[in-house]
């Protein structure tokens, strides 16, 4: 097994001695359970103490459940469901930020780090600069991120604005930037999170394209989303999460579809899914 | 090199990078303001030590320069390590980069800063007459060693400052005390004969002495003084970066 880039392994992840991972799986999740403490606000010193002083169990909140699921190399699969309801966790365990609970995490190859508008970008640093730092928090080196330089500019389409602050740019500049960082660093897993959402047509299309081109070169995608065609696009794959749950795993269409429906019936905050 | 080697060192000095870039980014001064800090600590300190209470000690300037320059390392980059987790949490919770390049590169990031404010000293102390010696040699080793302790520091800091956000002002009344307890206007001479033991293990304290010694005694640092100081930074780092590999599980929970 290779590992090429320190995003590659879950930390904790059992890589295994040997390579008991078909040579195509890429992301293996077996009964995964994941949990977090409440605490409000964050971690006091007094709410530490009390933590550790009082023998009551700790208030905790499940946030996967027994989740289990396969990606192979060159899938794409849509994760949807309402806000909260384990997404953004089962990304985080992908993406080998944090660890589960319960159950076996593993995944192989290259993640490319979880495109969310804005973050990982500073403001007080030019386009350039923010390139540079991002190309290589996504595992680039010096040379790579020289070569792939003028494509992730010429792509992001920001002009002069390359060699100005962040913080003068729109909205629609910087997620433009992000997105051309991280399709142009060739990941092996790319998560991508509602971003597609954002700005003008004939940029989307060009994402679109891009997309397309990665998925040809066997790219496995993730995408995130509440709801949308996009999605019906790119993934033969979809899974259905509800408080930690997994609710469909199937078809695209198929729990697309299911869960559409749901969302439309539903008016109740909690009772929507279970079927 | 390996590739992995190559993806370490180019996060590592795009985080440096940053961490210059934007402390100088907004301000006119820019990298002046890395000389004018220790010029006037010297120049208030030697006034009030000169003119106000009397010290016998001789070329006062450089004398409080050796002890200002290891001081102002250690604190800011103690205080910059130990929230370098929580500053930088928007990039390191989309990334799985190796944790402790994070408060490592900031620690480098300030003994870079050094490096201009003993440039400073180092002028000081020629124009009072010191003549570079071959003991001058032993100033990386001695900087190498504190550069270690603090990483190790920083380490421990850092992941606690995850958890329990308190640590940062832990550190900063720390700094506070260490301002007095370490010598930096005060001569080791005056330090009570059975409590020079103890200070040396201070590793700023260490410092300061084999700087002086080395500077202004034309002398090597004295060999206790450097396997204590080899010792406690060793130790630091091996502590902290114990301590750092059982909280980062966490990290993701609490950033």
């Amino acid at each position: 097994m290779s590992i090429s880039s320190f995003a590659g392994v879950a930390p904790g992840a059992d890589n295994g001695p040997g390579d008991s991972m078909e040579r195509d799986l890429l992301v293996d999740f077996r009964g995964v359970t994941k949990s977090f403490v409440r605490h409000a606000g964050h971690g006091l010193l007094r709410q530490t103490l009390q933590a550790f002083f009082s023998s009551s169990g700790v208030d905790r909140f499940v946030a996967l459940n027994n989740v289990s699921f396969t990606l192979s190399r060159g899938e794409g699969m849509a994760i949807v469901g309402r806000n909260g309801a384990g997404k953004s966790t089962l990304l985080s365990l992908v993406a080998g930020l944090s660890t589960p609970d319960g159950g076996s995490v593993r995944v192989r190859g290259r993640v490319g780090a979880l495109l969310e508008l804005g973050t990982g970008l500073h403001p007080d640093l030019t386009g350039r600069e923010n390139l540079h730092l991002n190309a290589a928090l996504m595992g680039l080196t010096r040379g790579e991120t020289i070569e792939r330089e003028p494509r992730m500019v010429e792509f992001a389409e920001i002009g002069d604005f390359i060699d100005e602050p962040l913080r003068t740019y729109s909205t629609g500049m910087m997620m433009r930037l992000a997105f051309a960082i991280a399709v142009y660093t060739s990941p092996e897993i790319l998560i991508v999170d509602e971003v597609l959402a954002v700005g003008d047509a004939r940029f989307q299309q060009k994402c679109h394209k891009r997309i397309q081109e990665l998925r040809d070169e066997g790219c496995t995608f993730l995408f995130v989303s509440h709801v949308g065609g996009v999605v019906r696009d790119f993934c033969q794959r979809a899974l259905w999460l509800d408080g930690g749950n997994v609710v469909k795993d199937g078809s695209c269409d198929e729990v697309l579809d299911a869960y559409e429906a749901a969302m439309n019936v539903s008016t109740t905050p909690s009772a929507a899914s279970a079927p | 090199m390996s590739r992995w080697w190559k993806q370490v060192a180019n996060v590592f000095w795009q985080l440096v990078l940053k961490d210059f870039r934007v402390r100088y980014r907004n301000m006119s001064l820019g990298m002046f303001w890395s000389l004018l800090n220790p010029l006037v600590m010297m120049a208030v300190l030697t006034f009030i030590f000169t003119r106000i209470f009397r010290s016998d000690v001789p070329n006062f300037p450089v004398f409080v320069l050796c002890g200002i320059v290891p001081f102002n390392f250690f604190s800011l980059s103690l205080l910059t390590g130990t929230t370098s987790l929580v500053d930088n949490a928007n990039l390191i919770k989309r990334v799985a980069i190796p944790r402790t390049l994070v408060p490592f590169s900031t620690v480098i990031g300030n003994a870079m800063h050094t490096i201009i404010q003993m440039s400073l000293l180092l002028v000081f102390a020629l124009a009072f007459g010191y003549m570079p010696n071959v003991h001058w040699l032993w100033l990386p080793v001695i900087w190498l060693l504190t550069i270690i302790f603090v990483c190790g520091l920083s380490l421990a800091t850092a992941a606690l400052n995850v958890i329990v956000r308190d640590m940062r002002y832990l550190v900063e009344s720390t700094n506070v005390v260490l301002f007095w307890m370490v010598p930096i206007f005060y001569p080791f001479s005056a330090i009570p004969e059975d409590l020079r033991d103890v200070y040396q293990y201070n590793p700023v304290a260490a410092l300061v002495l084999a700087l002086r010694q080395i500077i202004m005694e034309d002398s090597s640092p004295a060999s206790s003084l450097l396997v204590k100081l080899t010792v406690v930074s060793f130790a630091s780092l091996f502590f902290g970066g114990l301590l750092f590999q059982r909280l980062q599980r966490r990290f993701y929970e609490h950033l």
